[in-house]
């Protein structure tokens, strides 16, 4: 079985965000780049099951410019076996979706993390599969292989719910997907120094959507400090400043 | 000019740094409060590779640089002192002699395993009464047939006592040339007869390190288990504190790193007057002070590591690069403290503990006046 992980370069968690070109853009400047979280989950669990038998290839790919390499790298040195990045900086879900799929056809498994911890758009994994003509199933948060045959857990109300797949197909991958992130070892790290890293032009893709503008959340208040036996200045303080009485 | 570390380097750097972050900083207070030394985590550390890591692939290391290997040190000493030791003494003492001065035959037997994180390996220098002084050592080994026969005591030896620990290289008084006592290097396995490993409770810093007493009783161990050729022990010894050196000042670099995050966002955090106390020109300069010091601190452990790594004497830049780190470790560490207040003086606060683990690093593997001694001399006075 070969396997694809979507991977995402995306802000460090703890970014400070800031926007720039009057708040159309993201100002990346002096920003740590990290591989998306939920991606590195998937390519954890694909590690783990190439580790236990019936995997024969775990490809990375990602669609942004030479930046990104470092976060190709990290994944390789997590255990991918070569990675591939389309070199167009990602405008959109659609595009991604679109120049992926130029490269995604020849894998079993494709998985996709739920979402990007920076645009939070939920869209690269559902328009992967439509673009592939190919099964997708969402939400999934287990993968195994038994016997050959892949099977998927997804949280349902109340349970949860095994599914026996056919290949090819896209699993949008969340919670519960690997215990912990994978953090690679030194002999990974060297290793990943040899492993293949190939640049593939991209495609034509429309573009479909434009930013008007972004908005960082309001500052939060002061804290204010009411005395212990105060309950009527508490009240009065919810009541007319915070207005949730 | 180049100030890039490598890909690799950084990616070193980070993965380090995530380790220490998940793994070592939720138990490192606790372990210093039992201080109890972590089975778990040295078989972790072990995992990751940091054990080994100048050691070449066919001896079961990671061939990497020494630039490579402090950052690992100065990463984990950023998050906890006690695993820092452990790490860089049985990386520099440990492992380093048997590398440098073992034949095939010794690399081969004992290098793997301590590789892997399941072993962990001494070096028997510091004695009661010889501390600076090293030449002052008393313990003997005397060439009896096909054996060493060794006598003495050694004390404050990390990685020592420990389940884990498989043995010691000992520094040992062999003989006397005009007046001059011949220092040789033997290997003494764990398990030898006469050789009694007594650890050291109740230390004020790196608490969840292993520390030692080591006795030897007419300990006998095989003529091969001599490390280099008889005589070779001042070289070895040298030889092995230059490398320890950039260990302790990485130790102190990651320190300094540590304190001064820590107090950085204690400062922006901490309101007095109306404001964040990051607002007050006296604590901003003390926080742009820190920041400065342990940007020098940096920039000279690195060149010595380059200087290391391009096959370049080193010993001055060593000697320079272990006083100004732990001595700024120090310094951070006290006015990370002061921008603490009260809150700092508790253990609840992880700066408690930096400011005790710090204090070791002004003495072990040659105190500061040593230092200065060292470098005075390689500047011709």
């Amino acid at each position: 079985m070969k396997i694809l992980v979507l991977i995402s370069n995306v802000p460090d968690t703890t970014t400070k965000i800031r926007f720039k070109s009057d708040n159309t853009a993201f100002d990346d400047a002096g920003v740590q780049w990290i591989i998306n979280p939920w991606d590195e989950l998937a390519l954890t669990r694909a590690v783990e099951l190439k580790e236990t038998g019936g995997v024969s290839l775990i490809t990375v790919a990602n669609v942004g410019n030479a930046s990104t390499e470092p976060t190709l790298r990290k994944a390789l040195a997590v255990g991918a076996d070569d990675a591939i990045r389309i070199d167009v900086e990602a405008r959109d879900a659609f595009e991604v979706a679109t120049q992926l799929a130029s490269v995604a056809k020849d894998y079993d498994l494709i998985m996709a993390g739920i979402e990007a911890s920076d645009y939070n758009g939920s869209a690269v994994g559902g328009m992967l599969a439509e673009l592939l003509d190919i099964a997708s199933v969402s939400s999934v948060s287990g993968i195994n292989i038994e016997n050959g045959q892949l099977l998927f857990n997804r949280e349902i109300d109340g349970g949860s719910q095994v599914l026996s797949v056919t290949t090819p197909v896209v699993a949008i991958v969340q919670k519960g997907i690997a215990k912990e992130p994978r953090i690679p070892a030194m002999r990974g790290i060297m290793m990943a120094r040899k492993k293949e890293l190939k640049v593939t032009a991209p495609v034509s893709a429309e573009d479909r959507t434009s930013f008007v503008r972004f908005e960082l959340p309001p500052k939060k208040a002061a804290c204010k400090m009411v005395a212990e036996d105060n309950a009527k200045e508490l009240v009065r303080l919810l009541h007319e400043e915070a207005k949730v009485l | 000019m180049n100030f890039d570390l490598s890909p690799e380097q950084i990616m070193i750097r980070e993965t380090v740094r995530e380790f220490a972050e998940r793994e070592v900083k939720p138990v490192a207070q606790e372990l210093d409060e039992k201080s109890e030394f972590s089975y778990e985590l040295t078989r972790k550390i072990g995992e990751l590779g940091l054990f080994g890591m100048n050691i070449p692939e066919k001896f079961g290391g990671q061939g990497l640089d020494t630039l490579s290997y402090i950052i690992a040190v100065e990463e984990m000493a950023r998050v906890d002192g006690s695993q820092a030791a452990t790490l860089a003494a049985h990386n520099s003492l440990g492992i380093g002699p048997l590398l440098d001065y073992g034949t095939e035959e010794q690399k081969l037997k004992y290098l793997p395993s301590l590789c892997t994180g399941t072993g962990l390996w001494s070096f028997g220098l510091t004695e009661p009464g010889a501390g600076s002084d090293s030449r002052g050592s008393k313990t003997t080994a005397v060439l009896d047939g096909d054996e060493w026969v060794i006598n003495g005591s050694k004390i404050f030896i990390t990685n020592a006592s420990v389940d884990i620990s498989l043995g010691c290289t000992v520094q040992a008084v062999s003989g006397e040339q005009n007046g001059n006592k011949i220092f040789t290097t033997i290997i003494v396995e764990k398990d030898t007869p006469g050789f009694r490993r007594v650890p050291m409770h109740n230390k004020m810093m790196w608490r969840a390190s292993d520390t030692a007493e080591l006795f030897f009783d007419d300990v006998r161990v095989p003529k091969a288990n001599l490390l280099g050729k008889v005589g070779d022990g001042s070289h070895i010894m040298l030889h092995t504190l230059d490398g320890g050196r950039l260990s302790i000042g990485a130790m102190g670099l990651g320190l300094a790193q540590g304190a001064f995050e820590m107090a950085l966002a204690y400062a922006n955090e901490r309101q007095q007057f109306g404001k964040p106390i990051a607002k007050f020109q006296i604590n901003a300069f003390k926080l742009a002070d820190m920041a400065l010091k342990v940007e020098l601190a940096r920039n000279l452990l690195y060149k010595a590591c380059w200087l290391k790594d391009e096959h370049r004497p080193y010993s001055k830049e060593a000697a320079m690069a272990k006083l100004y780190c732990s001595e700024v470790a120090k310094e951070v560490a006290d006015e990370a403290v002061q921008i603490h207040g009260g809150y700092g003086l508790m253990k609840d606060y992880a700066i408690e503990r930096f400011y005790r683990d710090q204090r070791l690093l002004q003495i072990g593997e040659g105190t500061s006046e040593i230092q200065r001694m060292v470098i005075s001399r390689l500047i011709g006075c």
